[in-house]
């Protein structure tokens, strides 16, 4: 019971706020105006916010702007120990900071670090926090990209300006969102200083650090942005971080809040609200299932440990409990953030098939912030396409026919993925660099490198946190794998927006897919469901599915 | 330049494309003034005016008091630390370096059927049920296993209750008088509905070590 209300107080507050924010950031993506602040911003950076950009352009900026991130950030990491405020620590090493750099400029937040020792206050506040910002702002920019591509009607291939969506993704939608969730964080007790970590003796007489950071801040970004890098270590399971049961259950919220608000902004956009209750619809549908199963994993407790200590709290914090962790862990896998409040290597077996399985699904349950709406859309094309080989008709969606072109763009980015995980995964256990790094033995074995690069492919950011990562070669195969499964399907759903663009409207016909109505949805869900079944059945059977039945 | 898809010059998109990465690092170093200084100062005020002891860690003195300043600090309500003596509440196993390391946080990261992680939970109860003097079947799950983070300040209400009768013993002190301060220490879920009932291991050692004097 107690369980079923902390879900519905989860429910409940997105039920009410996706709708005002969903039509709020309609309103952001659309208006031709520029704040002040914003205008003032343009001038020092001598872009030109105006001026509409073809899908390449577009795509050209941001890849400028994500290597002027990878940059900037692989520098503030090789040259911390230089910089103020670093605490004394060392800088990372050339493999280390490579993969930390395009870990957080992919909004993946992968950590081979581990924070309270390795990274000082100016790199985490300036580098890390300003890139959970603009990576969330990229994916943002994408999305609202993408649904200009059906909005739009014979322009030739302009989507938009990535410097005004940019700009208005990180200064209209996440600044003030972040800013109020800072202020509550501290209010629950998430430090915001900037001590240096202190000794002190505790009250049993021995010595402990105490730490310092400006936590509070990153904190909100990290979970409203879906990156999900952690301060420390520990992630959301550090009492710094995620002090109480309410905290929690506000940082469940902030995660999920962005990603089930963009449907509604779909909606307004392309002047159907019905078409985006269907897009949420199934996001609702297969994030409440994965939420229902690991639920159901975490508190009925199989396996021989959780047996042994009579519940599966290893890995789990008491303030938490068991209800809670699982909440987290679906809501975290689910949305492309990573963040953990619990140990996910010492989740259940089916629990932890669960959230993998939620990543495998290309992260559309509900998704990244934006990257959830594209790929959701990228899905929804596909889901289209299939009914119109069924009743032998052109497919279309919103107006727009689905031809050969858009049907490989689609098929090459619902690909991407799956071919980044199960080749990086191949490499791995086949190699002796990439088996040394297992912790577990047996199938979890197999399961925390699949883990691993399921996680990277879809810029999730979680682990099994047992597989030993700081090595040059998971840092360096795993950077690509973000990489990849970043950038590949961004440039392939730029391109669809700019070939959807330029194609004229059709207008329904009698023959047209409704594409709002439960029909659709299930459609929409069992596409999901079986694209990855198809694909990742055999690995899945040799990991989390053996160790289950076992 | 008709068609959508068509190729440019090879020439054309590294220049475009050097202009665009220039472009984006203008536009990255204005957006880091404003998220990566002006924003966390920005909390950091509201922090120090609203909630400046919470800001600062939540920070307790040896009698108890609120403190900001981590030097006059035993410790943080909000994080563990290592009680081992008889005459504590002890808290949960501890995976962040020798127990407790807060600059080690971290949990165990075993799976759920590793052989080490379930002969260290056999080990775990037959001690706790030696120390408490209980049957091992009344130890609770959390006094056998390791939190997430390493650094959990909490245990459930049961495990406190388990070890009411030791730390009487040990302290010479009314066994009912223990019990009703591990009671008015335990914290209920939040809202009624949020979390797990849980006593806070340092709030408790502190309230018993401050009546004992």
């Amino acid at each position: 019971m107690v369980v079923v209300a902390q879900i519905g107080l989860v429910v409940l507050v997105l039920a009410l706020a996706h709708r005002p924010l969903g039509e709020y950031m309609a309103r952001v993506f659309t208006s031709p105006r520029h704040l002040a602040v914003e205008r003032a911003g343009y001038r020092v950076m001598r872009v030109d916010p105006d001026a509409e950009q073809r899908w390449s352009t577009y795509l050209m900026s941001l890849l400028g702007f994500s290597l002027a991130g990878v940059l900037l950030l692989y520098g503030l990491a090789r040259l911390q120990d230089v910089l103020p405020m670093s605490l004394g620590a060392s800088p990372f090493d050339p493999a280390g900071a490579w993969n930390t750099a395009v870990s957080f400029v992919t909004n993946t937040n992968w950590q081979s670090y581990s924070g309270e020792v390795a990274a000082g206050h100016l790199l985490q506040m300036t580098g890390l926090a300003v890139q959970n910002f603009v990576s969330a702002a990229v994916g943002l920019a994408v999305a609202v990209a993408l649904v200009r591509g059906f909005a739009r009607s014979g322009t030739d291939g302009r989507v938009g300006n990535f410097w005004a969506d940019l700009v208005r993704g990180s200064v209209r939608v996440l600044l003030p969102l972040a800013f109020v969730a800072a202020v509550a964080l501290v209010a629950g007790g998430v430090i915001q200083n900037f001590h240096a970590h202190t000794e002190i003796t505790t009250l049993a007489g021995q010595t402990q650090h105490v730490l310092g950071g400006p936590v509070a801040s990153q904190e909100a970004i990290k979970e409203l942005g879906t990156n999900g890098g952690g301060f420390f270590n520990a992630n959301s399971a550090h009492p710094y971080e995620n002090p109480a049961p309410w905290t929690n259950v506000l940082e469940v919220v902030l995660l999920l809040l962005v990603p089930f608000s963009l449907p509604r902004t779909f909606g307004v956009m392309v002047g159907d609200r019905r078409q985006g209750w269907a897009v949420l619809a199934t996001m609702g549908t297969l994030w409440a299932g994965a939420v229902a199963l690991l639920t159901w994993a975490e508190t009925a407790g199989p396996g021989l440990a959780p047996l042994a200590a009579g519940g599966a709290m290893e890995g789990k914090e008491t303030r938490f409990g068991l209800a809670a962790s699982a909440l987290f862990a679906a809501s975290t896998t689910g949305t492309s953030t990573g963040a953990v409040d619990a140990a996910h290597d010492s989740l259940t077996a089916p629990g932890g098939g669960v959230a993998i399985v939620n990543m495998l699904l290309g992260e559309v349950a509900p998704g990244g912030v934006g990257t959830g709406l594209y790929g959701m859309l990228v899905l929804a094309v596909v889901a289209v396409f299939l009914a119109g080989l069924m009743v032998g008709r052109t497919p279309e969606y919103l107006g727009k026919k689905i031809g050969r072109q858009e049907i490989t763009l689609v098929a090459l980015s619902v690909l991407t993925m799956p071919a980044i995980v199960l080749v990086g995964t191949a490499v791995a256990v086949a190699t002796p660099e990439g088996r040394a790094g297992i912790l577990n033995a047996g199938p979890h074995g197999l399961s925390e490198v699949l883990y691993a690069f399921t996680s990277a492919a879809n810029n999730n950011g979680s682990a099994f946190a047992g597989l030993t990562v700081a090595t040059p070669f998971y840092n360096t195969l795993l950077g690509l794998a973000m990489l990849a499964g970043r950038f590949v399907p961004i440039a392939l759903v730029l391109a669809l927006a700019g070939r959807l663009a330029s194609q004229r409207s059709t207008p329904a016909s009698a023959g047209t897919l409704p594409t709002h109505g439960p029909l659709f949805v299930g459609l929409l869900v069992s596409v999901t469901l079986v694209v990855v079944g198809l694909t990742f059945v055999p690995v899945l059977s040799l990991g989390p599915v053996v160790e289950s039945l076992s | 330049m008709t068609s959508t898809l068509a190729p440019r010059p090879v020439g054309t998109v590294a220049v475009s494309f050097t202009r665009q990465a220039l472009a984006g690092l203008r536009v990255l170093l204005v957006l880091t003034v404003l998220l990566g200084i002006v924003y966390p100062l920005a909390v950091f005020g509201v922090g120090q005016v609203l909630f400046r002891w919470q800001a600062s860690g939540s920070l307790v003195a040896a009698d108890g008091s609120q403190v900001t300043s981590p030097s006059a600090a035993v410790g943080s309500l909000l994080v563990g630390q290592q009680f081992a003596g008889e005459q504590w509440f002890h808290p949960r196993p501890s995976a962040a370096g020798d127990g407790y390391d807060t600059l080690a946080s971290s949990g165990s990261n075993l799976g759920p059927n590793n052989p080490d992680l379930v002969s260290a939970i056999e080990a775990r109860r037959a001690q706790v049920a030696a120390e408490e003097g209980v049957d091992p079947a009344l130890v609770p799950p959390d006094a056998l296993t390791a939190s997430a983070s390493g650094l959990d300040p909490d245990i459930s209400p049961a495990y406190a209750r388990l070890q009411v009768a030791r730390v009487a013993r040990e302290r010479g002190l009314p066994q009912d008088e223990v019990a009703a301060l591990v009671e008015r220490t335990v914290v209920g879920r939040d809202l009624g509905i949020l979390g797990e009932p849980r006593v806070d291991v340092l709030a408790l050692n502190l309230a018993l070590s401050t009546m004992g004097s």
